[in-house]
């Protein structure tokens, strides 16, 4: 060991690597956490069929907005771990006290957050699109959809945990706080679906949906980084 | 060997300067215009009763909290060991460890990380959960840290919390060597560390 091998500025590239790797690995040691949401999704979805009942048309009329409704649901319900276990133990503080930007060590953890729970609803969907008997046509729309509105889920549900992270039982109220900031994508996300079964070219939603990443893409790191900041005083 | 680019840039301009710092919670002062320069070699005691204030200066110190008066500047890095130890209780040590050296950009090898656990009495529980551990050894995985040497300055809210005699002197051995290697430590305690050339700050009026 030389001088030479303690840096004295973190790589952010490597930070952002390994808080990856460790969210992930913390994931898949609590496979409950992981399974949960996804649980949820699918048997919240099948509920409707028996809710509503087993008529394929009514099922399908309904199926676009439902299918968004649950991922929705489940990213909220996933949401509130996202900050609060490391406010508990203390690794936020290591996090905000080393990562210099902080806002790349939010985006490397809302990166891990949409790994596990984005991605698998995402794949999941056509499954459950099957329950509700969609039409085949619209199942890649549906698919394309969620995979660029989950991370939109996923970027505003970290700024209102990192808002409410300092709270004793903010659960409840970082849903108010982010199910009115999700309605855009509802909107969108369900109406290109929609459009495809009626025949209508889903461009105009897809394009937005695009837009609207890329402005959380750039925005919510910084905002979610600031209100950890304040969370922790 | 543990020579650090700290060691030769600032031997003697200070690593920390507090100027006039003051702080109150619900109406209560804690401190009110304190003054403290920490130098290269200085161990510094910070005592007083619960609830006067050591964690609070700590964070302050730590640009954790803004909530405070007067200026606080440092002159490079710092590591902090708070209360809530920085360990995910579900990695093992040795993940936690992996993670801390990332984020604090320590370029140490696995096997160096092996040793810097056995170093502070884990060997043979680097692979177990931290949660399986016990209060005192999962206080020694947050300390491990500390021999990651990133940084000249070391600010420790209670280190000795649930050690045993072997940890307390383990907590020692850490402090004399970073400060032989020129770094400084501020360490809020309610027992002596047992080192000598410490310097004392007492917060506080005596309960």
């Amino acid at each position: 060991m030389t001088a030479a091998t303690f840096a004295r500025a973190p790589s952010i590239g490597r930070a952002f690597t390994a808080q990856v790797q460790r969210d992930l690995t913390i994931a898949f040691r609590s496979r409950s956490e992981l399974i949960n949401p996804l649980m949820f999704y699918v048997m919240g979805i099948s509920m409707f069929p028996l809710g509503v009942g087993p008529t394929a048309e009514r099922l399908a009329e309904i199926a676009p907005g439902v299918l968004w409704v649950l991922a929705l649901l489940s990213t909220l319900l996933s949401l509130d771990s996202l900050f609060r276990r490391d406010f508990d133990d203390g690794t936020l503080e290591q996090l905000v006290l080393n990562v210099d930007p902080l806002f790349v060590g939010v985006l490397a953890k809302v990166f891990a957050h949409w790994l596990v729970i984005g991605l698998p609803l995402t794949l999941l969907s056509p499954l459950a699109a099957l329950m509700l008997f969609l039409p085949g046509a619209a199942v890649p729309t549906l698919v394309l959809t969620l995979l660029l509105g989950t991370p939109i889920l996923s970027l505003l549900g970290a700024v209102g945990a990192a808002l409410t992270v300092g709270l004793k039982r903010g659960g409840l109220l970082l849903t108010l706080i982010i199910l009115p900031l999700y309605v855009p994508v509802l909107i969108l996300g369900a109406g290109a679906v929609t459009a495809v079964i009626d025949g209508v070219d889903p461009a105009a939603q897809l394009a937005w949906m695009a837009a609207i990443l890329a402005l959380m893409l750039t925005l919510t790191p910084f905002a979610a980084a600031l209100a950890l900041r304040v969370g922790l005083e | 060997m543990r020579a650090a680019s700290w060691t030769a840039t600032a031997l003697q301009a200070p690593l920390l300067t507090a100027r006039a710092l003051g702080c109150e919670r619900d109406g209560r002062v804690l401190f009110n215009d304190l003054d403290l320069d920490i130098r290269p070699g200085d161990v510094i005691e910070l005592t007083g009763p619960n609830g006067s204030g050591k964690t609070t200066l700590l964070r302050c110190l730590a640009g954790l909290t803004g909530d405070f008066d007067g200026e606080v500047s440092h002159a490079g890095r710092f590591s902090y060991v708070g209360h809530r130890g920085g360990l995910n209780l579900q990695l093992t040590p040795l993940q936690n460890l992996r993670w801390s050296a990332a984020i604090e950009g320590s370029n140490a090898s696995n096997e160096s990380l092996s040793s810097l656990l056995d170093g502070v009495g884990l060997a043979g529980y680097e692979y177990l959960p931290c949660q399986q551990l016990s209060a005192g050894q999962q206080r020694r995985a947050a300390l491990a840290r500390l021999g990651l040497d990133t940084a000249a300055l070391w600010l420790l809210d209670e280190p000795l919390t649930a050690l045993d005699d072997a940890g307390c002197a383990l907590v020692r051995d850490l402090l004399a060597r970073h400060r032989a290697a020129g770094g400084a430590a501020l360490c809020a305690t309610h027992q002596s560390l047992g080192l000598e050339r410490t310097r004392q700050h007492a917060l506080g009026r005596a309960a």
